[in-house]
């Protein structure tokens, strides 16, 4: 299972993602071990909260709260 | 050892070399030094090719200053640009190389809008990890702090504690970008910029340049009436991408820095008398205070709450008013911070001047921690 180890609510974007914001941001602790930087699709989350991969879109990883 | 500074800002009508040969011929006029008297040029830069579209910088700065036939070189670590170029200019003069080297620190920023800055700031992170997902500088530092939050306790108040005493310093510092006095009631409803850090938890960003002339201590009488000690120096590294980081809350690269460079300086933390730090953002100032060994790990927040690091207290921090408050040049803070200890041994401080002024440090912080400088500076 992989958890939230910390994340944000983005509100101001870089110029490549000012129509996304706000936008929110995790790094998770994978299920397989290791981190990745994510972004967070439907309900926020938070620390220790539970997330799966929802999808890939654009080179990036959208999770989501299981 | 000579100094000089810009004033912090936003200037619309002024270049990157403008600024960067006012802060340079400053300099030379503090040490009497003149132009052919330099032996290598060192410039902290972060992005002048993303800002203003000028790359090989070091020689068109150097050459602006009627400095020819010597090495210039440009060194980009991030906001440690001008900290590394700092530290490599005393290691060749420590390692007996040159006699009188001049180091420079520059970033115009403000001729970009803010979502270009941001962009280009994004650029010192991890550009295929972090970056790729949308990770801005003030994302990154917020998920540092919401970690740190949850790790010790620390709130949203002792957040806002570090920028009102920052503010509180600057308001006094001619030198600063904003000279503005903000309550706690403001820092704490500030607009949003990435959740927790509010606009008043975030540097500013700015244009500026500050500049040094270090020699070799047994010629150092020959420049300056007050010349000072660069009693220990250390730079350090650490992972770009803030994943990679096995524990967010502590920045590796400065707690290496401080332990050697206050093992070369024969001193420790708690000799300390006063610090600039690396404030890019205010949960940054917290966790520096910690890795610094001033206060225990987890213990920064409460430490500025309590008013421990204010300008009449045991060991104030950021008398200057801090990168907050001072304005966030990039590549111009590291030596920046340098000028601002270099007034306080001095006592050339005039209203910032503190009580207790002969052993100050400086830490220099790059990207969400990859790069640390830290100096410790005092009389001779």
């Amino acid at each position: 299972m992989s958890t939230v180890y910390t994340e944000t609510v983005v509100h101001a974007a870089p110029a490549e993602f000012v129509a996304d914001a706000p936008y929110q941001l995790a790094i998770v602790d994978l299920e397989g071990g290791g981190r990745l930087t994510v972004r967070i699709l439907g309900e926020r989350v938070k620390i220790c909260d539970r997330v799966e991969l929802a999808e890939t879109r654009d080179g990036i990883e959208f999770f989501r709260k299981k | 050892m000579g100094i000089g500074k810009t004033v912090f800002g936003a200037f619309p009508d002024r270049t990157l070399r403008s600024l960067a040969v006012e802060a340079g011929e400053k300099c030379l006029e503090d040490a009497d030094v003149s132009a052919s008297q330099i032996e290598a040029f060192y410039l902290g830069n972060f992005a002048g090719p993303g800002f203003v579209g000028q790359n090989h910088l070091a020689p068109f700065i150097a050459s602006s200053l009627g400095i020819t036939g010597i090495p210039c070189t440009r060194f980009e670590n991030a906001c440690a640009s001008s900290g590394s170029a700092f530290f490599h200019a005393v290691s060749s003069v420590a390692a007996g190389l040159n006699d009188i080297v001049l180091v420079v620190g520059v970033e115009k920023m403000t001729s970009r809008s803010t979502p270009e800055v941001t962009e280009i700031l994004s650029e010192a992170g991890d550009m295929g990890g972090e970056g790729r997902a949308g990770a801005t500088f003030p994302a990154l530092f917020a998920m540092i702090a919401r970690r740190h939050m949850y790790q010790y306790g620390t709130t949203r108040e002792h957040l806002a504690a570090v920028a009102v005493k920052n503010h509180a310093n600057g308001a006094k510092n001619p030198l600063a970008h904003m000279r503005k006095v903000i309550t706690m009631e403001q820092a704490l409803a500030g607009k949003p910029i990435s959740e927790p850090l509010t606009v008043f938890d975030c540097s500013l960003i700015s244009d500026g340049a500050a500049a040094a002339i270090i020699v070799p201590l047994e010629r150092a009488s020959e420049f300056a009436d007050q010349p000072v000690r660069i009693l220990g120096i250390a730079q350090t590294s650490d992972y770009v991408a803030l994943d990679a980081k096995p524990d967010i809350t502590t920045f590796w690269a400065v707690r290496e820095a401080a332990e050697k460079a206050y093992k070369m300086a024969h001193v420790s933390a708690r000799d300390i008398e006063f610090a600039e730090v690396h404030d890019c953002f205010t949960i940054a100032e917290i966790i520096a205070t910690e890795d610094l060994g001033f206060i225990k790990k987890g213990e920064g927040g409460p430490y500025a709450l309590e008013g421990r690091t204010a300008f009449r207290a045991e060991r104030p921090i950021n008398a200057s008013g801090g990168l907050k408050s001072k304005g966030h040049p990039v590549g111009a803070t590291g030596v920046g911070q340098i000028c601002d200890v270099v007034m306080q041994i001095r006592g050339e401080a005039g209203d910032l001047q503190l009580d207790r002024h002969s052993l100050g440090l400086a830490q220099n912080l790059g990207g969400s921690g990859a790069t640390a400088v830290v100096t410790v500076l005092g009389e001779i």
